[in-house]
């Protein structure tokens, strides 16, 4: 029996160490059991507020099974970083071929993770997980009598 | 003192920038506190001093392993988005040294150039939206432009300090576009770019140190 193909990866970057983990926890209530990698890149230590490019970079690096990774971010330098950490994916030693599946999700960090873990763990491939991640606000929107795209 | 850069010069020349980024910290930090969120100076002097550690740990390296681990120091250690900006502003001054023992003036210049086109496509600003490349554009223009014009490296590094300085002076009207400051609008304009402001100590603290 061949293995199965493996799921997405997700990194969660942001500012803050223990919102990385809270939103890691929510977005793991909804994988269960299944196998869905997420590694938390957040803050640049438990209590000092920060991101950190090599720290993405390695979470990015062994959160890549082989089917790419979808990386969800807060804000400012957290998109500055991640964008940085595809730069240094070598000097961590990544699969050469990680940096052209790595996807950066422009979807809201907690509602995005959430989406993006359960997504994820259907199996679909990382620009599916990315595109729905993204749209991860439209059922709030929805619900708040709000016209589903936002408006500008 | 001289007419190349060397790893030592390199090492004077970061030192006298952590120094001059630890004595204006709590000015860069009010700066930010106006416009931003209040860390750019505890971020900044974070970060240096991760430096100096690692200038102290290992001291003799060529200047391409320098400039790249000062890079990547900066980007695990100042946490905000000066870390990945001037991580890569160092980065890409290291990869531009290449293989040199000793940068001359025109190489010198050329990863400064490097390095300030690194920031520009990490950070996707334009001269104006008041950020660092407001002070790091001119005075990497004037450094270029008193070479050519045959000055030596200490005139020209002179020349580009006065052009930070005025670029750092320049940005106190301008409404950010980019940054936590954007999000102010027009209440951004009347106070000066605390990036702008610590480029402006990093190109001083070069004049200071080198050439």
């Amino acid at each position: 029996m061949n293995a199965p193909d493996p799921n997405v990866g997700i990194v969660v970057v942001s500012h803050s160490r223990a919102l990385g983990n809270a939103a890691a926890e929510l977005a793991a209530e909804v994988i269960g059991d299944i196998d869905v990698p997420i590694t938390v890149a957040a803050g640049l230590d438990a209590t000092t507020p920060g991101t950190d490019a090599a720290a993405i970079a390695t979470a990015i690096a062994t959160s890549d099974r082989g089917a790419g990774v979808v990386v969800l971010m807060d804000l400012g330098s957290a998109v500055l970083s991640a964008e940085l950490a595809l730069d240094l994916l070598d000097d961590v030693g990544a699969d050469p071929a990680t940096r052209g599946r790595t996807v950066l999700c422009p979807g809201p960090l907690v509602e995005g993770l959430v989406v993006a873990a359960a997504t994820a763990s259907t199996g679909a491939d990382r620009h599916r997980v990315s595109a729905d991640a993204a749209a991860a606000l439209g059922p709030k929107r929805s619900h708040l009598g709000l016209s589903w795209e936002p408006t500008t | 003192m001289g007419e190349t850069v060397g790893s030592a010069a390199l090492g004077r020349w970061l030192r006298a920038f952590a120094d001059a980024v630890s004595e204006n910290a709590d000015e860069l930090t009010a700066l930010d506190s106006a416009i931003g969120d209040a860390d750019h100076g505890a971020n900044m002097r974070r970060g240096m001093n991760a430096v100096v550690a690692k200038l102290d740990a290992a001291p003799d390296v060529a200047p391409a392993a320098l400039l790249k681990t000062v890079g990547m120091t900066l980007v695990s250690t100042v946490g905000g988005a000066s870390g990945p900006l001037y991580g890569t502003l160092f980065l890409r001054m290291g990869t531009s040294a290449g293989d040199r023992a000793e940068l001359d003036a025109q190489a010198f210049a050329a990863a400064l150039r490097a390095g300030l086109n690194g920031v520009v496509a990490r950070g996707k600003a334009v001269l104006g939206d008041k950020t660092m490349v407001d002070a790091l554009t001119p005075a990497v223009d004037a450094l270029d432009a008193a070479l050519t014009d045959g000055a030596g490296l200490s005139d020209a590094l002179h020349a580009a300090a006065t052009a930070a300085d005025r670029g750092s002076d320049a940005t106190i009207p301008l409404v950010a576009r980019k940054g936590r400051a954007s999000y102010l609008g027009a209440r951004s304009a009347g106070h000066r770019d605390p990036g702008a402001t610590s480029t402006a100590l990093l190109v001083n603290t070069a004049a200071a140190s080198l050439g």
